[in-house]
């Protein structure tokens, strides 16, 4: 394996600014190793050699010319297919939109590219991101570097995929119940969703509007905090975006590296453990909060009564919000249209359409949401389902004031093996269980190694009040810091 | 919690404008009902005097001033589509002949 790509996001930077190696010869050791291995990883849809040469190129010249480089410029990043990007085919893992080619950027593309962040290429998911293991994908099947029969997490499993195989240092995904967390968890990677509204959600094709977040992937929890940084900050483009400074997520993860939590608080939540949660995964987990506990944090448990209903307010709000948001797939502005043989009407076509570009999962949560919605059924479903949010939000409250951060499992299983879930939805939507309260309550949460069970890595989740993400990262860094080497160091060589 | 019938999912099929076959309707409708038997447990909280939160930041209505600036290109756009004529989109017919 080259050394370039075993290096952290921030030694790549440092050795670029230094002069020490070029972007160029960065970027060619990514994309010889994606040559090299994606044939089995399966994380990218599509590789832009010649746009990720080219923002090397920039970068080279900008040093050259003895500009300042920015803390990520050069670095290499995989992007979820879900983030538009102006002149490079964008699907979202759906063969409705195959083959469109967005005429504009995401607002977090816009900041990467002038961070000189190197976008390699787009990464598999699941279709619309609605899924847990990236088998929901229109177009692939990704594998889990730790074992290639095992899924790498959804629905931002190619960008999971992608970092722990050494494809990219850094990733974006995004997590509307988990999509970040749960990925980085079965991968072995440092994965965060932030605070609801710190990060734009102009240019992130829509799935569930009041709880899509975009965020970072990293094999260390400096790097995801860096790239942290550079994708915040407020936009007016999104009207859900925050005007409020962004966390100093950086400076948290460098303080918290140095392994000292005297004076912080932890609550273990009680709900999010016990029966239905894997030993090894427990065992993991309860290894970790003693860890916290001899770096000087003070470790209690708490109570968080309406977590267990989690599940089912967000498999109602989701698909409601789903049901609404992906009906602009109407077969007339972009994308696949179907049947228009000038004798149909628009609504034939647009059935036709819908039926033959969205896959069985898309369906499934589009006719759930539409149910919920109708009169009749709204104030039963989708009306409860926002009363326990607001219990859920409440929980959290309670239990913030009197911890500085909350932790659990991120998942209740090690990643599961390809296949084993696919035609039992429930199952699959059990694989959020932990990750789904801080979702709802639109707070921040973490996901960072710790430990393996049976071979495979199991991933601490963090969670803190909003806008206090920089808490997620300081308990990361410290629990990163407690092992040395990160876990990633440990996975099989491929 | 009420069943799924086979004519519930070609309903919300309707509504949702997906034409799906005969053979997924049977599929969907055992389906939808575990999912939603599952999900029916948000009543078991009582919540009658719980506001509904629908989004958690505080979400307001956000201006800017009225001024004229770039768009996106129309051709650039309408590129994008499946069809479009004179610089506009082509769609369907959406009326019957003898409208």
């Amino acid at each position: 394996m080259s050394e370039l790509i075993s290096l952290t996001a921030a030694e790549t930077a440092a050795k670029i600014s230094a002069g020490e190696v070029s972007a160029r010869e960065v970027a060619q050791a990514h994309l010889d190793r994606i040559g090299a291995v994606d044939d089995r990883i399966q994380a990218f849809l599509r590789v832009d050699t010649a746009g990720a040469l080219k923002a090397a190129d920039a970068v080279d010249q900008a040093k050259a010319k003895g500009e300042q480089l920015g803390p990520l410029a050069g670095v290499p990043l995989a992007l979820k297919d879900v983030v538009v990007t102006n002149g490079l085919e964008t699907t979202s893992g759906s063969k409705i939109l195959s083959g469109w080619i967005p005429p504009y950027d995401a607002t977090i593309t816009t900041r990467m590219r002038e961070a000189g962040i190197v976008i390699l290429g787009k990464t598999n998911m699941d279709e619309f991101a609605m899924g847990s293991s990236t088998e929901n994908s229109a177009f692939a099947t990704t594998h889990n570097p730790w074992d290639l029969d095992r899924t790498p997490g959804g629905s931002s499993g190619g960008s999971s995929a992608a970092v722990a195989s050494y494809e990219a240092p850094l990733a974006i995904g995004t997590d509307t119940g988990g999509s970040i967390r749960q990925p980085a968890a079965v991968t072995g990677i440092v994965g965060h969703k932030p605070t609801y509204g710190s990060v734009s959600r102009y240019g992130l094709i829509a799935f569930s509007s009041s709880l899509d977040q975009a965020g970072p992937f990293g094999r260390t929890v400096l790097d995801a905090a860096l790239l942290h940084e550079v994708i915040a900050g407020h936009d007016p483009c999104d009207s859900t975006s925050l005007d409020v400074p962004v966390a100093p997520v950086v400076a948290a993860a460098r303080e918290g590296a140095n392994g000292d939590l005297a004076g912080l608080t932890v609550g273990i939540v009680r709900e999010l453990g016990g029966e239905g949660y894997e030993s090894g995964v427990t065992a993991a987990f309860t290894d970790a909060a003693q860890r916290l506990e001899a770096m000087g944090a003070k470790v209690v448990e708490v109570s968080c009564p309406h977590f267990g209903y989690a599940l089912a307010a967000y498999y109602l709000i989701a698909p409601s919000e789903a049901s609404s948001n992906l009906a602009r797939f109407d077969s007339v502005r972009y994308g696949l249209r179907v049947g228009d043989d000038g004798a149909r009407s628009l609504e034939e076509v647009m059935s036709l359409t819908r039926e033959a570009g969205f896959g069985p999962e898309v369906k499934r949560r589009i006719m759930i949401g539409t149910y919920a919605l109708s009169s009749g059924y709204y104030d039963a479903y989708y009306g409860q389902a926002q009363k326990v949010r607001t219990l859920i939000s409440r929980d959290f409250a309670d239990a913030f004031q009197t911890c500085d951060v909350l932790i659990s499992p991120a998942t209740p299983t090690v990643a599961f093996r390809l296949g084993e879930r696919v035609d039992d939805p429930m199952a699959m939507y059990a694989a959020d269980l932990c990750t789904l309260p801080a979702s709802l309550a639109g707070v921040p949460a973490i996901s960072v190694p710790c430990g393996l069970s049976a071979g495979l890595p199991v991933g601490l989740q963090v969670m803190a009040p909003a806008l206090a993400d920089d808490r997620c990262y300081r308990v990361a860094a410290a629990v990163e810091a407690s092992y040395g080497a990160p876990l990633i160091a440990s996975a099989p060589a491929l | 919690m009420p069943a799924i019938s086979r004519e519930e999912v070609a309903h919300l099929a309707r509504l949702a404008r997906l034409a799906v076959t005969d053979e997924e309707l049977g599929v969907f409708a055992g389906q939808l009902d575990v999912i939603l038997g599952a999900v029916a447990r948000v009543g078991e909280v009582a919540a009658d005097d719980i506001p509904p939160t629908s989004h958690v930041v505080p979400v307001t209505n956000v201006l800017r001033p009225d001024e004229p600036r770039p768009s996106l290109d129309r051709d650039a756009v309408l590129a994008c589509a499946p069809a479009a004529e004179d610089g506009r989109f082509r769609v369907p017919r959406i009326l019957d002949e003898e409208a």
